[in-house]
């Protein structure tokens, strides 16, 4: 198979986010990035199908912060080819982002082979015009489905899992070439040792792929951005964790949990 | 401006979701402030019955066939751009859920107006419709103008009063012819969640882990405190996705909504998606070490601490607690 995974690097949420003084938008400096969590999925579920049916993996990013070492791990963990795109991601919206990777894609960079499975994750935390997996079903006309967390061939095609709620899951049957919008792998990410990614660094390169940037790099202007006015619902219990301990137990009892 | 605003009627098995009367209450919100008419969108395998709850929209618009069965994007997009041309509807409203993902988006892109995700805050203002969405896992707002009123707007689950759409006036219903094709992406069938060995749907306590329960060897620590509470062990997004835990103690978004006597959330930040699935719990305790983290807005009691140094003791203390 033909497994093409697009990565993206997103703010870490575990660290404080503060808005810029346009107040339009984050404060880059503090900001620190990491690979979007579903990415990392959709990376490890093109592993495990390239093992189970064969096949290359190709792994494709736009410019940013640490994308780099986000681009070494994927080859360290079995990707075949790394594809970096030099444009600014943190400049372009969701809109503009799909339509880079369909170019990169449509203009031979990637080859959509009738064996093809495009696998973006299927959401990131600042998809605000969107997700990337669907535009890209739009824009290279091709069958899509997001929130995907199982994926196997099936007689030249797949069958794939997709989430709805309450724990329900629905099987679908999908014919190739498709996009897949990948929200768990079938297992936990594979973990590499940091020797293994620096060897990798060494040995192997990162290709790029120049693309114009379209005209219009965001969908969406917006007007303001701010922090959420705390609640501040929960009354906060101090002191030791002994004492805290001792009061949690203490509110259990008065209200008969124990 | 505004002439029609089109509501996708969510709906899983037969049941409605809430998420269906809270976006009709945001259409009447900006029907009344713009003028137009509000239309559900009833899409399905036998589905006409719930036509009869849509009151609060002036008309449905009604699909019920065996091949719309959890249909997908290239049998639903279509049929709703075909819509929005009949009802010259500018302003579409669709949930922000699993079951409708993707769909807005390729509207969008169809109809060539903006699309607007996680959006749990909408008013007029001067005859613009103003949007604010949740990003980066709840910590940041932004509000966006959609100066014509113009654009697809994806519905942050229990942000709005379910109540406002609710009505007990019977709709008028329009039936919608749906196109033939061969489609690429097929249902076959629904996977049941596997609770056969805990349902957590079904306890009165839950002691919850996220990422701050660190490894999986931590989680026998909150599996001895669920005991001691007569309760049982669940789970944020991240520890299923280790592996750490089985699906079927996922709460949030895509796993179960519970509604316990107690949620104790043990290292959980509280990312929208979880408390999705946790917020009609009567009592929440949280422990977390960040003091700005999320859970803190929807929790009852809490406390800045790392969860591993509370567990065990807390465990004592109840124990000590339940021996008086």
């Amino acid at each position: 198979m033909n497994l093409i995974v697009l990565l993206k690097m997103v703010p870490d949420t575990v660290e404080e986010l503060n808005v810029a003084s346009d107040g339009k938008s984050l404060d880059s400096e503090y900001l620190r990035f990491k690979l979007n969590d579903p990415d990392e999925h959709a990376l490890e579920e093109a592993l495990l199908l390239k093992e189970r049916a064969g096949g290359k993996v190709t792994v494709v990013a736009l410019d940013a912060p640490e994308v780099d070492d986000a681009l070494f791990m994927a080859l360290a963990k079995g990707a075949d080819r790394a594809v970096k795109i030099p444009a600014d991601q943190a400049s372009l919206g969701t809109v503009a982002t799909a339509r880079m990777f369909a170019t990169f894609l449509a203009s031979g960079g990637g080859q959509i082979t009738p064996d093809t499975l495009v696998l973006p994750g299927s959401q990131a935390i600042d998809d605000l015009e969107g997700e990337v997996a669907a535009y890209l079903g739009e824009a290279l006309s091709l069958p899509y489905v997001g929130v995907v967390s199982s994926v196997s061939p099936v007689n030249g095609k797949v069958v794939v899992l997709k989430e709805f709620s309450g724990g329900m899951r629905g099987e679908f049957e999908v014919t190739l070439p498709a996009v897949l919008g990948i929200q768990s792998a079938e297992k936990p990410p594979r973990y590499v040792p940091v020797a293994k990614v620096r060897a990798v660094m060494k040995s192997a390169k990162i290709e790029t792929a120049d693309i114009a940037p379209p005209e219009s790099a965001k969908a969406l202007a917006v007007e303001r951005m701010y922090k959420p006015e705390v609640a501040g619902r929960a009354q906060i219990l101090e002191g030791t964790p002994e004492d805290i301990a001792v009061r949690i137990a203490s509110l259990l009892a008065e209200r008969g949990i124990i | 401006m505004s002439t029609g605003i089109l509501v996708l009627v969510e709906h899983l098995k037969g049941t409605m979701a809430d998420i269906t009367f809270e976006m009709l209450g945001v259409g009447r919100k900006v029907a009344a402030a713009q003028g137009g008419q509000v239309h559900a969108v009833l899409l399905g395998k036998n589905v006409a019955a719930l036509a009869t709850r849509l009151g609060a929209a002036d008309s449905v618009l009604l699909a019920d066939e065996p091949s719309l069965e959890q249909s997908s994007a290239e049998v639903i997009v279509p049929l709703l751009q075909q819509l929005m041309a009949q009802k010259q509807a500018s302003l579409v409203l669709l949930g922000g859920t699993n079951a409708s993902f993707g769909l807005g988006v390729q509207l969008s892109a169809r109809m060539k107006v903006p699309f607007v995700n996680f959006c749990k805050g909408a008013r007029v203002e001067g005859g613009s419709l103003v949007l604010t969405s949740q990003l980066f896992s709840g910590k940041i707002l932004s509000d966006v103008k959609l100066a014509d009123g113009k654009g697809i707007v994806s519905i942050y689950p229990g942000a709005f009063p379910a109540e406002a759409g609710r009505s007990d006036k019977t709709p008028p219903v329009e039936k919608v012819a749906v196109p033939p094709g061969s489609p690429k992406v097929v249902f076959k069938r629904y996977i049941e969640p596997d609770t056969s060995d805990v349902d957590i749907t079904k306890q009165s306590v839950l002691v919850a882990v996220g990422r701050g329960i660190q490894n999986a060897d931590n989680i026998s620590l909150a599996e001895d405190l669920a005991k001691t509470l007569g309760g049982a062990v669940c789970a944020s997004r991240p520890v299923i996705d280790q592996g750490w835990l089985p699906l079927s103690r996922q709460v949030g978004k895509s796993g179960m909504s519970v509604a316990p006597k107690l949620y104790l959330a043990l290292g959980i930040s509280g990312a929208p998606e979880h408390c999705e699935g946790m917020k009609g719990a009567q009592l929440i305790v949280a422990i977390n070490t960040d003091p700005k983290a999320p859970i803190f807005d929807v929790a009852h009691y809490g406390a800045n601490a790392d969860c591993l140094e509370i567990i065990e003791l807390l465990k004592e203390a109840v124990e000590k607690k339940k021996t008086k």
